[in-house]
């Protein structure tokens, strides 16, 4: 199936989650309203037409002039037992969910791919994303006391941490480098 | 440092046990097996066959800190990386000596204006007694940091200090 086949078969199936669509980019996407999210997941999981099983990433994107974080998640379809399942997949596509840069929640899809796990803590770490119904949410790379998530681009980063200077001009005052 | 140290008048007795003692220490380097980032692979290829560090008496690889000599910071020290790496250093039995290295270790390296958590140099952490740049430095320049490292604790003496009274207590540091 083409991504528009499969953007035409939620669409139908799901009737207002698709909020929008991006399909002549070189990575077509559908853009999934956040509170049908985990509804959708389980649909193109399970539907025999799709069979999208494999959640291969989940990437963020900070939005800072527009005020929104997007939670890119990438899926392909692998079909385990079939002759060519380690063939290139038939179904692929991705799945983007807007929230507001503060406070933004997503339900977690980890019952649904188990590979969400510890992206989402990634995504949570890194952006600051909150994933209801995560059964393990905390940091994943940094460390429990960390201040901030650095991958948000108004980000300072730490003057010091536990007593060690992260300074890395003389005198800097300022956290900006 | 050791219990020895400070404690007598310089002269043939203590030069002879200070050139017994430093050829033994020098001699038999025991690094921690501890890497960090990519440095750690250039560590582990002089480790093997090809360099062969075990020609400097240092290819004892020790598993844990209490049976090591040296720790040899190869590779990148983030900030929650940095209090693991103080403890072990102070688990470390003395005389200790740290290798900073690579270009993180010595000063952030590529993180150093950028990486958010990567600690400007290890030297913030420990004391340090020999830097060896690079990035990752190739096996031959850390053979070159562990003979200076050699040379270092050949210089080394129980004596102690010439301006130093004897019964005086020991400065913290020394």
């Amino acid at each position: 199936m083409t991504p528009e086949v499969i953007a035409e078969t939620v669409k139908a199936a799901m009737d207002g989650a698709v909020v929008d669509m991006a399909m002549s980019t070189g990575h077509p996407s559908i853009t999934v309203s956040p509170e049908r999210w985990h509804e959708v997941a389980l649909f193109l999981r399970d539907d025999p037409r799709l069979r999208l099983n494999f959640l291969r990433c989940i990437s963020g994107i900070d939005w800072l002039e527009k005020g929104e974080i997007e939670v890119v998640y990438d899926l392909m379809s692998v079909r385990p037992g079939a002759p060519d399942a380690l063939c290139p997949a038939e179904n692929v596509i991705a799945v983007r969910v807007r929230v507001p840069r503060d406070g933004g929640h997503i339900p977690s899809v980890a019952d649904v791919w188990p590979a969400a796990d510890w992206h989402e803590r990634e995504v949570y770490d890194m952006f600051g994303v909150i994933f209801d119904g995560h059964p393990d949410f905390r940091r994943i790379l940094c460390p429990e006391d960390w201040v901030g998530y650095p991958l948000r681009k108004d980000y300072e980063y730490p003057l010091e941490y536990h007593g060690i200077p992260g300074t890395t001009e003389f005198g800097q005052k300022s956290p900006r480098h | 440092m050791s219990w020895i140290q400070n404690r007598f008048e310089e002269g043939l007795i203590v030069t002879s046990l200070d050139w017994a003692l430093n050829w033994a220490r020098m001699n038999s380097i025991w690094p921690m097996t501890f890497g960090l980032a990519c440095c750690a692979i250039e560590m582990m290829a002089l480790g093997a066959s090809r360099f062969d560090l075990e020609r400097f008496g240092a290819g004892a690889f020790r598993a844990t800190p209490r049976q090591s000599d040296l720790m040899i910071v190869a590779g990148t020290v983030t900030y929650k990386m940095a209090s693991r790496l103080r403890r072990l250093y102070h688990q470390m039995p003395d005389p200790k000596y740290v290798i900073a290295m690579g270009a993180c270790t010595i000063g952030g390296g590529p993180y150093f204006k950028h990486g958010y958590h990567v600690v400007k140099g290890v030297d913030l952490i420990v004391p340090v007694d020999v830097y060896v740049p690079g990035c990752p430095p190739r096996p031959e320049a850390l053979i070159e940091g562990i003979m200076r490292l050699q040379d270092k604790i050949k210089r080394e003496t129980i004596a102690k200090a010439a301006e130093q009274k004897v019964g005086e207590p020991v400065p913290a540091g020394a």
